[in-house]
């Protein structure tokens, strides 16, 4: 007969053989294992256009190389140019993402829990996702004049609806069974949407303000090419400058800035906010 | 023994249960009667499609019967065959929602989680995901978390059918500590045969489509028992043979 003491000597022996043993690598090779990827990738582009550029395809104050528009960007950065300039639309990219993650997220958890909303809109709000931004501009335009407001319009109608579908589908994956939990435990209504529902479609959501974020840092590059400010010497109008200009580093530098941007945010935000979750859920291979 | 008739601490009289319409409509129950005396333990067995998990889920309040009535005093917790742990939770975390949506104040919980997790074993595990965990130890906290909502009764739909036999062993020997501790009403689905003759006071057979309760056995096994004694192979064997009888009706129809 099995005494207690000796029942709980093997539960937690056998927990002890069950539980994985994960060597730790340190930080410093889990830092290099995750950057020499990337720095190969970055090599292997800057010396591709580097090559097209010595192959004598287009002349080359046309189609500057890298060392000429990385020498451009950093004369960008030491006269102040860029940051001014990426403060300007950086700003306008966080009120215009947060209006749009605001607007999304109610409309995704309305539509999410009820049905007939469901029914109703449901593929107006795919439609509208896969409608390009830049064909809002017009109508932004009759309706808010050049201004600041038609581009933050253009922006929430971009990212908005694939925020609200983030939601919507991170609800629609929800496993019936953590459902069935919650409501085992005694959560009803609110309690479920804020203990269980909420929380269970995170990984969804997160797919899509990531998405969102996209739509609107695409939407308003777009604004910021149609809709120039005066004294508004935001990353977009720095593009048009120079394609006016003819200054073609200076247009090649301009969309570097535009593309580590986005590169950034995705990775440094979103990325970093994806793998916590897929850590903590478990959703990710321990390698 | 069965309890005398409104004694029961769980009742079901009468209960159908019907998912679908016209044709295509399946007859999960069929007027299923069954009581449950206070602080009893009963284990239904029968082959699949008897309708097991839609009693359960009738008594835990998430489904209602066609017809007839269910009744339970009392709070009721459900344990799923899967964990069903939230995975957004550590395992304290998954312990203590249980006890919030409970109504337990703030300030009790941390000690209440910390004697749960005790209870069964894993309080050094408090801050661990559900991910890290065998199954084992997820249907642990599963058992904790159950008994953290203080329930009269406690459903249990084959909570251990995923696991390895040693593991399910010790999980046996685990549960009828915790009920004669702590006095629960159980109702435990299984098709596993030894495992109900292991673990119930009384064992239910149930028939399939329609699920009816077909016979009962009790079990008069001094605790606490281990699956392996001849005692329990015995009156399992007994079980096993009319269960079979009832899966054999089926190859005439």
């Amino acid at each position: 007969m099995a005494t207690r003491e000796t029942l709980t000597e093997q539960v937690t022996g056998l927990d002890a053989l069950e539980l994985p043993q994960a060597p730790k690598a340190g930080w410093a090779t889990r830092l290099w294992s995750g950057a020499w990827p990337k720095l190969a990738a970055l090599a292997l582009a800057l010396g591709l256009w580097q090559a097209i550029v010595w192959s004598g395809w287009r002349p080359e104050y046309v189609l500057p190389g890298p060392a000429t528009v990385l020498a451009e960007l950093w004369n960008r950065v030491v006269n102040g140019t860029l940051l001014t300039a990426a403060s300007i639309t950086l700003r306008r990219a966080v009120t215009g993402y947060a209006l749009a993650v605001l607007v999304g997220t109610v409309i995704g958890s309305l539509v999410s829990r009820i049905r007939v909303l469901r029914t109703a809109t449901g593929s107006l709000i795919t439609g509208l996702q896969t409608m390009p931004s830049i064909a809002w501009f017009p109508l932004a335009i009759v309706l808010f004049k050049l201004s600041e407001s038609a581009i933050m319009f253009v922006i929430v109608l971009g990212a908005a609806p694939a925020i609200a579908n983030g939601l919507i589908t991170g609800t629609d994956h929800i496993p019936p069974l953590m459902l069935r939990a919650g409501r085992v435990l005694g959560a009803r209504r609110l309690a479920l949407y804020r203990h269980v529902i909420l929380p269970a479609s995170l990984p969804g959501f997160v797919a899509g303000l990531k998405q969102g974020w996209s739509f609107a840092w695409r939407s308003l590059m777009a604004g910021e090419l149609l809709v120039v400010i005066a004294r508004k010497q935001s990353i977009g109008v720095q593009l048009q400058v120079s394609r006016d200009l003819a200054d073609y580093p200076g247009l090649m530098a301009t969309m570097l800035v535009i593309l580590i941007i986005g590169i950034l945010v995705d990775s440094l935000i979103f990325g970093t906010i994806d793998r916590a979750i897929r850590r903590r859920w478990g959703l990710m291979d321990p390698a | 023994m069965p309890a005398r008739a409104g004694t029961g601490v769980l009742r079901v009289e009468g209960v159908s249960r019907v998912f679908g319409h016209g044709a295509s409509a399946v007859q999960a129950l069929d007027r299923i009667s069954l009581e449950v005396a206070r602080g009893d333990f009963v284990c239904l067995v029968g082959a699949s499609g008897c309708g097991k998990s839609t009693l359960l889920h009738l008594l835990a309040g998430l489904d209602s019967p066609t017809a007839g009535s269910v009744a339970v005093e009392g709070r009721t917790a459900l344990m799923f065959q899967e964990a069903a742990l939230f995975p957004w939770l550590t395992l304290a975390g998954n312990v203590s929602l249980a006890l919030r949506l409970r109504g337990v104040p703030r300030r009790e919980r941390r000690d209440q989680v910390t004697a749960l997790l005790q209870m069964v074993h894993l309080e050094g595990f408090a801050d661990r995901r559900p991910h890290e965990l065998s199954g084992g130890m997820r249907q642990r906290v599963a058992l904790a978390r159950a008994l953290a909502q203080d329930a009269d009764v406690l459903l249990m739909d084959e909570p251990f059918g995923s696991l390895d036999a040693m593991t399910r062993d010790l999980l046996h020997a685990e549960l009828e500590r915790l009920w004669s501790d702590r006095h629960f009403t159980a109702l435990f689905v299984t098709h596993n045969v030894r495992e109900a003759v292991r673990l119930a006071n009384r064992v239910l057979v149930l028939t399939s489509r329609p699920g009816r309760v077909s016979t009962e056995f009790s079990v008069d096994i001094p605790r606490p028992r281990r699956i392996e004694t001849p005692a329990v192979s015995a009156l399992a064997g007994e079980i096993t043979q009319q269960l079979s009888l009832e899966v054999r009706r089926h190859g005439h129809a």
